[in-house]
């Protein structure tokens, strides 16, 4: 059996695996403060994700963004029942040895946080506890699955309210793989030579028509449509960051796209969760973004 | 025969391929209107269970999804479902979206803890020995007379059935075995038409 089988059957990766098969046609949101984790938790959130500033925050405040305070991320454990996850920087992994001690439910290696390695992602195979990682395309993705991630994510381009950026690597990755299920199997040697991958999870995608994983959509949602567009797009459930606590209704929005998420083949149904929401986050375009997180770990 | 799956949020295609498997014919439920299409009976699938039961009462199902079992539909409760179906939750709860409080068990929400404490094993389901994938599960901390325990595990009760209703606090759904379904649609097939 090869090492990457090996990764895939292991008990432990299966179960992480698992976790976020039940995080499907969900919303998992970003949350700074134990009174937001119960606005999320009530608005139908599968999961909330605990950390001290939200992305747009981040890049207003510039500066070198790090792991949340364990005790902020306790005291957000506490409030609610739903999985509680948090980020760490690319590469650094004692910042999640500590989010394993405190028993996070995900860690998500996140672009988000300044990276704390330039070369290298965390071994993932090396913890209990689950990690989902960002990715642009299929290269990233099944780079990062072969360090062990149990969850993919688009990297799309957090905190701005601009979903062009998540629309385009939800498509890039589609894309490619409907080009390697269209490929006999021994130019699957060369694919994966391309895509820097291995072979092993080239072949599976070939076979299966999908990443070995769950995928969600990432970065820069902040409408109901938004989160159809993404569902439509072949997401299997969505991240709302910055969309959600930076607009003028939390609680309403927030509920609308959780909804919006479980319906998102019906336009009657987005039409009335997309009425009176209140302001949306102004947001960044992307021409004007100084800082593309997306380009950290590749 | 045809099984409607709830699909409001979770691990509802595994089940789709679950029953495709054994030539079943199903189909999904996101919304009050899709309750009018003819089923024979019911899945609620594992997912996070706070979601699952808010958006029942969203989209105004909740009375319509009780009738309907209480009137005699088969309905198979995984995880997030056994959750969903029973009359009382202990443990980890922090919302207020009620359940369908239709089986008369007491569902310990988060039982085994976090994610750390999700595990695989493999116990007996009514005599078969079959693999059993636990995930941020619930068990089964108190029953009624009237309901009967078909597996524990750890000497906690982990299956059960009341009449129509059959619950799991594991995922048969994630595994190749496919006993609990069979069981399932067993029930179905002798269960009195509505």
């Amino acid at each position: 059996m090869s090492e990457i089988q090996t990764i895939l059957t292991n008990e432990r990766y299966e179960l992480n695996r698992n976790l976020a098969q039940m995080l499907k046609g969900g919303v998992i949101m970003d949350v700074t403060t134990p009174e937001q984790a119960k606005i999320a938790e009530a608005a139908g959130a599968c999961a909330v994700m605990a950390l001290e500033r939200i992305p747009a925050d981040i890049r207003a405040a510039g500066g070198v963004s790090r792991m949340s305070d364990p005790k902020m991320i306790k005291g957000i454990q506490q409030a609610v029942s739903i999985p509680v996850m948090a980020k760490c920087r690319i590469g650094h992994f004692a910042e999640a040895q500590i989010l394993e001690a405190i028993e996070i439910d995900y860690i998500d290696e996140s672009e988000v946080l300044s990276p704390a390695d330039d070369k290298y992602h965390i071994d993932k195979t090396e913890f209990k506890v689950p990690f989902v990682c960002g990715a642009k395309d299929l290269g990233e993705a099944l780079r990062r699955i072969s360090e062990g991630a149990s969850m993919i994510r688009t990297k799309g381009e957090p905190g701005t309210g601009d979903v062009v950026q998540a629309v385009r690597h939800m498509r890039l990755m589609q894309s490619e793989i409907r080009r390697l299920v269209s490929l006999s199997k021994d130019e699957l040697y060369d694919a994966a030579k391309q895509l820097q991958v291995p072979y092993e999870l080239a072949l599976y995608v070939h076979e299966h028509g999908k990443l070995p994983v769950v995928n969600f959509a990432a970065g820069g949602v902040a409408t109901p449509a938004d989160a159809a567009l993404m569902m439509q797009l072949g997401a299997e459930g969505v991240f709302v960051g910055s969309g959600i606590f930076k607009s003028g209704n939390p609680e309403k929005r927030a509920q609308a796209i959780v909804k919006a998420v479980t319906n998102f083949n019906d336009p009657h149904v987005l039409a009335a969760l997309s009425e009176d929401l209140g302001e949306a986050m102004v947001g960044i375009n992307e021409q004007e973004i100084e800082l593309l997180m997306a380009e950290r770990g590749k | 025969m045809t099984v409607a799956i709830l699909a409001l949020q979770g691990a509802f295609v595994e089940h789709q391929h679950m029953l495709g498997r054994l030539g079943v014919q199903s189909f999904e439920i996101r919304q009050r209107q899709d309750l009018l299409k003819s089923f024979d009976s019911l899945i609620i699938p594992g997912g996070e269970s706070t979601t699952i039961r808010k958006l029942i009462c969203e989209f105004s199902m909740y009375d319509d999804i009780r009738e309907r079992i209480l009137g005699g539909t088969p309905v198979f409760g995984t995880c997030a479902g056994l959750i969903t179906l029973s009359k009382e939750i202990s443990g980890d709860v922090t919302d207020a979206d009620p359940p369908l409080k239709l089986m008369d068990i007491t569902a310990c929400r988060n039982g085994y803890g976090r994610q750390l404490g999700s595990f695989f094993c493999r116990s007996d389901f009514v005599g078969k020995n079959i693999p059993m994938t636990f995930i941020r599960a619930p068990f089964i901390e108190s029953a009624g007379p009237n309901v009967e325990i078909l597996s524990t595990v750890d000497g906690k009760a982990v299956a059960a059935r009341q009449r129509n209703m059959l619950v799991t606090a594991f995922h048969p759904e994630l595994t190749d075995d496919t006993a609990v379904h069979e069981y399932f649609l067993s029930m179905s097939r002798t269960a009195p038409q509505t």
